[in-house]
Parts: C-alpha cells; structure tokens; sequence
C-alpha cells in the first residue's frame, strides 16, 4: 500500500510517500491511517488539520482502504 | 453556450482571462487575481513556491466551477492555478464568472477563490531570507 505525500507531510516523513509492505501491519481505514501515522510521526499531531484523500476525494474517518486505492496524506491547503 | 475552465498551469497570462470570459450573452465579466505580496507580518518574502495535488486538486476546482453554476446563472467560469516558483507580484491565481448582470458573476467571483482556498488540495509555501514556512500549516 503506497501514501502519497504533499506540503508539509512530505517534509515531516522526508519522503514523497509512504509503503506499508504486505508483511507489516496496514491500515484498515482512514482513522487507523491517520493514527498510525502521528504515532510514527509525531509531528504530524502538530498540523492545523490532517485529512485523507482516497481515490482523489476527501475521506471521512470511516471509510475502509483497500491496497489499490490511491491514498494521499492532505495537510492543511493554502491555495490561492 | 455554458462553459467551463479549469486548470493548473505553469505560468499565468492574465491578458487571456477578458478573452476567455466574453460571451455574447454576458453584460458583466467580473475577475480574481491573487498575486505574490513582498512582506506577510513585515517579514520580507523572496518568493512562494506552488504545490498541488494535480489529479485531485482538478477535481475540486471542477466541482467549485460546477456549484458556481448551480447557484449563479453564469455564462462562463474560469478557475486558474499556477504551481511553482513564483516572485514577488506575480499572479499565481485566476478565477472570474461572466453572466448577463453584474451581481450574479461578482458574487460568483468570491465564492470561486474563498472556496478555492478551503479545499483544493494546493499548498504554499513562503520563502523568506532564512526560512521557509507551509502557509496555515500550524495553529
């Protein structure tokens, strides 16, 4: 399962996404995956906000993630 | 007749938006630009630097473009953003409505770029002499 990362979350993993290879744990959902992630990045608690996209669409906390979705990490936007 | 621009560009020409908007049908073009300011609480900026989430990104601007629609009757909508290296005064957005009387594409207008700034997934990032910073990262 890869996570895509922009803005801030790229900085805060030093990275431009995230995999969670098969024999480690995966997150189940958006809640899990945000979870998981500020305990191995505690920086991430830090931000404004912290939302998931999921096949390019902003994910409530229960939606379930499957290995072939595409998933993004949004930290707060600052277009404009 | 009922049309829609929406797109996330290297450089912005404002000079194509007057063109891009008229319509035989409108009275009023109303336009957005947001440009890169040189100070931001007195401490001088050098640049801002663009970032966006190009698929998803698309797709909220689509769906702002459309709900535009929906709430206004507007001839045409245009939604523009740079990414990239941007310096002191350059345009980094452009949005604007045309439609048959005036108030429908002003008030159209601020909801185009206030809803922008809340959900497409873009990010800035200000850099100064020392630092830089991610816009509204932080509390």
């Amino acid at each position: 399962m890869e996570v895509l990362l922009f803005g801030i979350a790229k900085d805060i993993v030093g990275e431009s996404l995230i995999q969670f290879s098969e024999s480690e744990k995966v997150p189940t959902s958006v809640s899990e995956l945000k979870q998981m992630i500020s305990e191995t990045y505690p920086e991430f608690g830090k931000l404004s906000s912290l939302a998931v996209a999921v096949n390019s669409e902003y994910a409530r906390d229960d939606v379930p993630l499957d290995r072939n979705d595409e998933i993004a990490i949004i930290p707060p936007v600052s277009g404009g | 007749m009922s049309e829609k621009i929406v797109e996330i560009v290297d450089k912005i020409d404002t000079s194509q938006v007057f063109t891009e908007l008229s319509d035989a049908h409108s009275g009023g073009i109303c336009v957005f630009v947001g440009t890169v300011r040189e100070f931001t609480q007195n401490e001088k900026v050098m640049s801002l630097e663009f970032e966006a989430y190009q698929k998803m990104a698309l797709k909220e601007m689509d769906k702002i473009a459309s709900d535009a629609k929906e709430k206004w009757k507007l001839n045409k909508v245009i939604i523009r953003h740079a990414v990239g290296l941007k310096k002191v005064e350059a345009p980094v957005v452009v949005v604007g409505a045309s439609s048959a009387h005036r108030d429908a594409c002003f008030e159209a207008c601020r909801y185009l770029i206030d809803t922008l700034k809340e959900t497409v997934p873009i990010w800035k990032k200000e850099l100064f002499e020392n630092k830089t910073v991610w816009v509204s990262a932080h509390p």
